[in-house]
């Protein structure tokens, strides 16, 4: 791997607004032990060179098939583990711009209240308990703000921003639904008004319709918090429906990325177009669309030479099989890993102009 | 409900235009110290030989309670308080060419032998839990094995020779090999492929698959659809598809059966219900769901509120708390019935007449999608 350390920022984006994350070449790797002396034997590469930026204001969608390195990349970010290498660069509301990768805790504890996570199980990540009170105002009190009352407001304008009564703060969270619950976690993650809001899978876990509230509300607090999101899902509608640009990852390597309605209509890597195929659509008249991938997923542990995707791949070719493609900028804003990008004509999804229903 | 009565059997061109499946007002209630859990609460539909039927509904709607209650393997606790399930059950099971008979099911007890012989033979089940369908210390050949012996007339050897003959089916490599793992060695994909090959290993008529690819990915998701299609088509098997994800539904179902709080809402052909839904939860529903073909960033139209509490079901109309045509004084005041709005096609709501189906109301037509862009 030829490891430039280069920015990734596309050369002709004049207009956009400046990264507020930029992650180059991250790697995270877990050590596998062995026998009573915990000898080293191999590494789960989960997270394996990657590179992205998020803009300020935008959403940026993660997507990926289990275990392919989405939350390892996500808790990199959030430094709740420490990355193998690579750069975390953070940029704070003056315009500073901080590589967190290196830093350790109490240098870490500045950026901490900047950035915050929204995790997927509503039901697990809220302490039972704590009241509601409790569990929103518990990060601002370790804050510092002492004054119960001042809390007080403050929980109860969370409240009311994510559409949850103020009467609720008394409740425990066993009282609530799942997505009143995502909503509580949701407002625990704005209480300190935080710059980047990072969401593991924040709706999976809830039913259909509940899940198209949360995700209207987690759009209605962008526009009027200026929130930054990383949002991290397998469900490529739910991504589409929310991002303005998209990443997609496979094997802890990230293979694409491009603005949202570029990467579905027109991908450049054969594993986004596989993985755009296979997604069943919601409309009966159009079934010989379900086209399957040969083959398995490859290990993080044991993944092939060259091009983690060749063994699945109808478009390997020799050079696949030995050279590591790099994320490269094909056309303005648009990265691919391949090295065919340029030449293979793949398909996408169209946008159904007519109206469901 | 245990009985004696024998089962009427009639000879197989008397049956051929029946169901293999008739599900007619099934209830099944868990009695609890806290209350009764109406889980299931007049559930019926019909199951035609060699077609699809997908069921939909959000989490804890019924799907799963009413397909145990079909195969009679409800937990203690809960009880079938009403209904008919009527099958079109082979004489000689597995054998294709066998003489049929009508059995209804709900005659059987649990475990009668003829009860546990329809289970496997006729109606297979893929469980929505994939971890609970292996013993984890037994390898998957033994158990596959021990299925077939159960139903089949066959030596071990036999046994094992169909037992890697179904994993071939399924698309499993080096079946001969792979039958000899513990399912904890498989992998998400092929674990599920077992379960299939389980499932098929007595030659089902029906098989009922409870959300068979939820905890999959879409790739692989992408090849067990294509296989159970293929499986489908190949032996005519009829399979009750489970599952709240409407893209599998509209991907595989001939017809559709929406529930919402143990209740149908809505049934009728796969076009009619994802193209010209009548039940106001089925419209609201099928605009809820963000779809890769629809613009991004765009607001979706929402459903108020959330699933009442299965203890605390609204009265009347168990949609009415959330629905924008809910009607004061009728939705919450009686339930209402499925009534037929065209052929085949049934709703279950108060702005249809019980009488013909005709649209009482001509406020239904659907206001389209608040398309706000941001
Ligand atoms: N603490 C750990 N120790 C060892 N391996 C780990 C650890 N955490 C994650 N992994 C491995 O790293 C890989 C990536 O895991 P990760 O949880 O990031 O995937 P993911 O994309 O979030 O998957 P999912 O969609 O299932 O949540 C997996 O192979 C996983 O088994
Ligand atoms: N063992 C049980 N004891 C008590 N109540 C139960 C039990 N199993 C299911 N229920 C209740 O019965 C209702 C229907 O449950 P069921 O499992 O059929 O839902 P489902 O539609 O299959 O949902 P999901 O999509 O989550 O699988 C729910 O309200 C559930 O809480
Ligand atoms: S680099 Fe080669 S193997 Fe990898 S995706 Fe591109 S064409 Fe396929
Ligand atoms: S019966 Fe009434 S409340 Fe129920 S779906 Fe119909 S209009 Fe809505
Ligand atoms: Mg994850
Ligand atoms: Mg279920």
């Amino acid at each position: 791997m030829s490891d430039g350390m280069q920015p990734l920022m596309p050369k002709a984006a004049a207009s956009a607004k400046p990264p507020l994350l930029e992650v180059r070449h991250l790697k995270k790797y877990f050590p596998i032990y062995k026998g009573v002396l915990r000898k080293m034997v191999n590494q789960v590469r989960a997270v394996d060179d990657v590179s992205l930026f998020v803009r300020e204001g935008e959403t940026l969608g993660l997507v990926g098939e289990s275990g392919c390195g989405k939350t390892t990349v996500s808790r990199c970010i959030l430094r709740a583990i420490d990355p193998t290498s690579g750069e975390i660069q953070f940029r704070e509301a003056d315009g500073k711009v901080t590589d967190l990768a290196p830093l350790d805790r109490s240098e870490l504890r500045r950026f901490r209240p900047q950035m915050q996570m929204i995790f997927q199980d509503p039901f697990g990540s809220l302490n039972p308990r704590m009241t509601i009170f409790e569990i929103v105002s518990e990060p601002l009190y370790v804050n510092g703000m002492r004054s119960k009352s001042e809390r007080e407001d403050h929980v109860a304008e969370l409240l009311r921003l994510v559409g949850l009564r103020t009467e609720y703060m008394a409740r425990y969270p066993h009282a609530f639904s799942g997505g009143q619950r995502q909503r509580i976690g949701i407002a625990r993650a704005l209480a300190l008004n935080p710059r980047l809001v990072v969401a593991d899978e924040p709706v999976s876990a809830l039913d259909v319709s509940v899940q198209a509230q949360v995700l209207n509300l987690m759009l209605d607090l962008q526009q009027k918090l200026n929130l930054t999101y990383l949002f991290v899902a397998h469900d490529l509608s739910v991504v589409k429906h929310i991002s303005d640009r998209v990443c997609v990852m496979y094997v802890g390597k990230l293979v694409e990325m491009a603005a949202t309605e570029e990467l579905f209509q027109s991908p450049r890597h054969p594993y986004t177009a596989a993985l755009m195929m296979a997604v069943p659509r919601p409309d009966p008249s159009s079934r010989d669309i379900i086209q399957d991938l040969p083959g398995e997923v490859a290990s993080p542990a044991n993944p092939p030479s060259g091009c983690y995707f060749h063994p699945r791949c109808q478009y390997a070719t020799e050079v696949c099989r030995t050279q590591t493609p790099e994320l490269r900028e094909i056309t303005p804003d648009h990265f691919v890993s391949c090295h065919r990008a340029e030449e293979l004509q793949l398909a996408g999804i169209k946008v159904n102009q007519e109206q469901q229903l | 409900m245990v009985t004696q009565v024998h089962p009427l059997i009639k000879p197989t061109n008397d049956l051929a235009n029946e169901p293999l499946l008739k599900v007619e007002d099934l209830k099944a209630y868990f009695f609890m110290d806290e209350g009764i859990v109406r889980a299931v609460d007049g559930v019926s539909f019909d199951v035609m030989p060699g077609k699809v039927v997908g069921i939909v509904g959000e989490s804890g709607c019924g799907k799963s309670v009413t397909m145990k209650a079909i195969l009679q393997i409800l937990e203690s606790g809960a009880k079938i308080v009403n209904g008919k399930v009527t099958l079109r059950s082979r004489v000689h099971h597995g054998d294709p060419n066998s003489a049929e008979e009508l059995i209804e099911l709900t005659h059987l007890h649990p475990n009668s032998r003829q009860m546990r012989r329809i289970r496997g033979a006729e109606i297979a089940l893929i469980p929505q839990e994939p971890m609970a369908a292996f013993s984890p210390v037994h390898t998957v050949g033994n158990q596959i094995m021990e299925t077939i012996l159960l139903h089949q007339d066959v030596s071990k050897k036999e046994a094992r020779q169909i037992a890697v003959d179904v994993f071939r089916a399924v698309g499993i490599s080096m079946p001969e090999q792979r039958i000899d793992s513990y399912s904890w060695q498989l992998s998400g994909g092929l674990r599920q492929r077992a379960i299939i090959a389980m499932a098929l290993s007595c030659n089902p008529r029906l098989l009922i698959a409870d959300e068979p690819t939820t905890a999959i990915d879409v790739t692989t998701q992408a090849q067990i659809l294509k296989l159970l299609r293929k499986l489908q088509e190949e032996r005519q098997t009829s399979i009750i598809f489970i599952t709240h994800d409407l893209g599998v539904i509209a991907q595989m179902a001939d017809e559709v059966v929406v529930m919402y709080l143990g209740m149908v809402m809505e049934k009728g052909s796969a076009m009619k219900i994802f193209k010209d839904a009548q039940h106001p939860y089925t419209q609201a529903l099928l605009r809820s769901i963000p779809s890769v073909q629809s613009h991004s960033r765009v607001k979706l139209p929402t459903i108020a509120g959330s699933i009442a509490h299965p203890f605390n079901r609204p009265k009347g109309c168990p949609f009415h708390p959330r629905c924008t045509h809910f009607m004061r004084g009728v939705c919450d005041a009686a339930q209402p019935h499925l009534v037929e709005v065209d052929e085949d096609h049934f709703v279950n709501c108060f702005l249809y007449s019980e009488a013909d189906g005709a649209k009482l109301m001509d406020k239904i037509e659907t206001a389209p999608p608040v398309e706000k862009s941001l």
